[in-house]
């Protein structure tokens, strides 16, 4: 016997455990199976950290995603090898392209049967390689403690992004000493100050500039930056623009506030960064939904932008400051040398460019045409709006619904708004509204969905109601997968290839057959009485909401056109020949 | 244009896999790559040879910046440095043209490392002029194979940006 042996020794499985206390884990969402049982065994009675079992391990990667989106808090999924894996994969990229925490602990098979092509073997580390921020294969105990350290604090740090630890089963059987290590990755170390400066340079185009615009993403929220960047707008009076992440990075609600730019953004908001003479970047990496055609993107303006990842800067438009570093501390600096050293006059500066922008949002506000007879989809968001007062947390699946909730729903504080943007992955919104649920129990969380997007994760209604997550879900039911629909309507001659989905399944026989309550709306007067009585029930409710089928999203850009090219609604159109069709 | 990037990385399974990936996962190309430990057997040295305009190598510098395994990021090109490949060129040249091989050979500092009854295979070292040169000239004897080793590159000492 060696001298060590009168150490504490523990199992890997305990000394993951004991890691993702000094954490700080309260919750995992997960799913068990053969090599990962024996991290689950020990969960099994244990009175710290609760494991919600979620019926499929994506919909665990997006509850974890939901609940890292609206705490700041990292996310934690426990799953199996293989196929419990590989499941977690379109988590991993959506969390990945949004920049959000979430930490997945993937089981493998044994060490030695790694390659051999053993029952539920995947090589997990190689599939999550392009999606992850970092990951690992724990091949010893040993080393257990430092990589999931390691894990949170890459997850968390500089541009927050998912981490996937593969646990093979021998090294959560296996036995080592505990030990805690501080941490140091030489090869990682992110920026956070801004160069000074450039951050003067910064200054000085703000304070000559005469139009300028500031266009706010999800890298303000992720930063905590909501305050400072406020507060910027509000010295140098300067119109705000949040990108479908960044609602709720700027209220919606101020009279700054331009809404959402790009391909479904406001006429206001694209008109302005058009015109604009200087656009003020932050925390965003300029998406081609934000930009359409990129070679006519704000062709008068001059480009600051701040982002702690030096790959977004020049990506994909020209930059003539680039900032990096995180977006809070940066706007501090920026808004001290603003108040400090410039002293202008800026209301007299601004007056012309606001007077042009009110006249914008006077020609084309964001609106649609509102119909008695059947429900406008967009009613129902506003409805939802006006009867929460715009607090509660607002997931959404992908397509129309997630745009319609983005125009019509005026977010004011930042992780409110917990939406797929950067992948756009159908089948987010429920169980991010379900993990959102957990860290807030007594908040309202709204998931709005499409009758398409719902069907991809609706098992996890089981999950919603076992662990009394009185989750409220408003399915504006079109029986299309609308936005593709959209497309082939405007693009496609109408020729609707599969996209019909038919008036199935009936989503309140669903929600009954599993335990939750399901409230339908036909007629438009139905849509606020079914709001209320949902928002009443302290149970997992379905809304199915019958709204016009044929209902676009406007306005649009189309895709690779300039953003002030924007189709509007036919007012013409309207009524009569389009509500006979309805069936 | 043509960018010659010299990396430091973590010595750690899967970091070529993700520096590949990094570059076919972006549609960026790779013309070489050669790996190898460096002096800390913890850290490895590797040499990639890309080609793209400004912002693409500009990207692909941040980009490999960004990768958690990677130490440092140097692009040679913007130095004064020094490259060199390997090649071993397998020839079979007639038999009139045997001396011609071997005078070759010598007088691009090459050396024969194996020949056969109707092969000679010469090795030579240099940078890519050179190897070019000697290919083109050996190239009507007979080329059999040949196989190259990637380029390698490191600064001069002393020299700044050029």
């Amino acid at each position: 016997m060696r001298g060590n042996y009168i150490f504490m020794k523990m199992t890997g499985a305990e000394i993951f455990v004991e890691c993702l206390k000094r954490e700080g884990v309260k919750h995992i969402f997960g799913y068990p199976g053969g090599v990962i049982l024996n991290i689950f065994d020990l969960l099994y009675d244990d009175k710290d950290i609760q494991l919600i079992l979620t019926r499929h391990e994506q919909g665990a990667v997006h509850a974890a995603d939901g609940y890292a989106r609206s705490t700041g808090k990292p996310g934690v999924v426990l799953v199996t090898s293989g196929p419990g894996a590989t499941n977690t994969v379109t988590g991993l990229a959506t969390a990945s392209m949004d920049s959000i925490p979430i930490v997945v602990f993937s089981g493998q098979v044994p060490t030695m049967l790694i390659g051999n092509d053993a029952f539920q073997e995947a090589d997990i580390v190689g599939i999550s390689r392009p999606c992850t921020k970092y990951n690992y294969l724990a091949k010893d105990a040993r080393d257990l403690s430092r990589i999931v350290r390691e894990s949170f604090h890459v997850a968390m740090t500089g541009r927050p992004g998912p981490v996937l630890i593969d646990l093979p089963k021998d090294v959560t059987a296996s036995k080592a000493e505990f030990t805690w290590p501080e941490i140091t990755i030489r090869s990682y170390n992110p920026t956070y100050e801004g160069n000074k400066w450039m951050i003067n340079q910064a200054a000085q185009l703000i304070a000559k500039s005469k139009k300028a615009v500031i266009v706010a993403g999800g890298g303000v929220i992720l930063s905590g930056g909501a305050r400072e960047l406020k507060e910027l707008a509000e010295i140098t009076d300067i119109p705000v623009t949040m990108t479908l992440m960044g609602l709720g990075s700027f209220p919606g609600s101020h009279t700054l506030s331009l809404g959402m730019p790009g391909m479904h953004g406001t006429y206001y908001a694209n008109k302005a960064i058009q015109e604009s003479d200087l656009l003020i970047a932050v925390g965003m990496r300029f998406d081609d939904r934000v930009t359409g055609k990129i070679d006519a993107f704000a062709p008068h303006a001059k480009i600051i932008h701040i982002d702690i990842d030096p790959t977004s800067i020049r990506k994909n438009v020209r930059v003539d400051v680039p900032i990096v570093g995180d977006v809070k501390r940066v706007l501090m600096v920026l808004n001290k040398v603003l108040k400090e050293d410039i002293k202008e006059q800026w209301e007299a500066v601004r007056n012309a460019w606001l007077k042009q922008i009110d006249a914008w949002k006077k020609e084309r506000p964001m609106t649609y045409t509102y119909s008695d007879e059947v429900i406008k989809p967009q009613f129902v968001v506003e409805k939802i709006y006006e009867l929460t007062k715009g607090d509660a947390i607002i997931s959404t699946e992908v397509g129309q619904n997630q745009m319609w909730a983005a125009q019509f729903y005026k977010f004011d504080k930042p992780r409110m708004w917990l939406t797929s943007g950067g992948l756009g992955t159908m089948g987010y919104g429920f169980p991010a509204a379900i993990g959102a649920q957990l860290a807030h129990p007594n908040k309202l969380v709204i998931d709005i969905a499409g009758d398409g997007s719902i069907q991809m994760n609706i098992q996890e209604l089981a999950t919603a109601v076992i662990n009394k997550l009185p989750v409220k879900v408003a399915i504006l039911n079109n029986h299309y997968l609308g936005m593709v629909r959209q497309w082939q309507e405007l693009f496609f001659n109408e020729r609707y290839s599969y996209t019909h989905l038919e008036v199935v399944p009936d989503f309140v026989k669903i929600a009954e057959a599993y335990g939750a309550v399901g409230l339908r709306a036909i007629k438009p007067s139905e849509v606020e009485p079914v709001l209320k009585e949902a928002f009443k029930i302290k149970k997992t409710v379905f809304m199915d909401f019958q709204v016009h089928w044929k209902e676009k999203v406007y306005p649009m850009v189309p895709a690779g056109a300039p953003i002030d090219q924007m189709l509007f609604e036919e007012q013409k159109e309207k009524t009569e020949k389009k509500l006979k069709a309805v069936k | 244009m043509r960018h010659t990037i010299s990396l430091l990385v973590e010595n750690k399974f899967g970091v070529l896999s993700r520096i590949a990936g990094l570059f076919s996962g972006r549609g960026y190309n790779i013309e070489s790559l050669s790996v190898g430990e460096t002096i800390d057997p913890q850290i490895s040295t590797m040499t990639i040879v890309t080609s793209g305009d400004d912002q693409i190598i500009e990207q692909i510098n941040k980009q490999l910046n960004k990768l958690i395994d990677v130490i440092k990021v140097i692009d040679m090109t913007e130095l004064d440095h020094v490259e060199r490949e390997m090649v071993l060129i397998k020839v079979t040249p007639k038999h009139e043209n045997k001396a011609e091989v071997l005078r070759l050979a010598e007088i691009f500092r090459g050396r024969i490392v194996d020949s056969s009854q109707h092969t000679y295979t010469v090795e030579i070292t240099g940078d890519e002029k050179k190897i070019e040169a000697l290919i083109e000239l050996l190239k009507p004897m007979g080329i059999k194979e040949f196989v190259r080793t990637g380029k390698i590159a490191i600064a001069r000492e002393g020299t700044k940006k050029s």
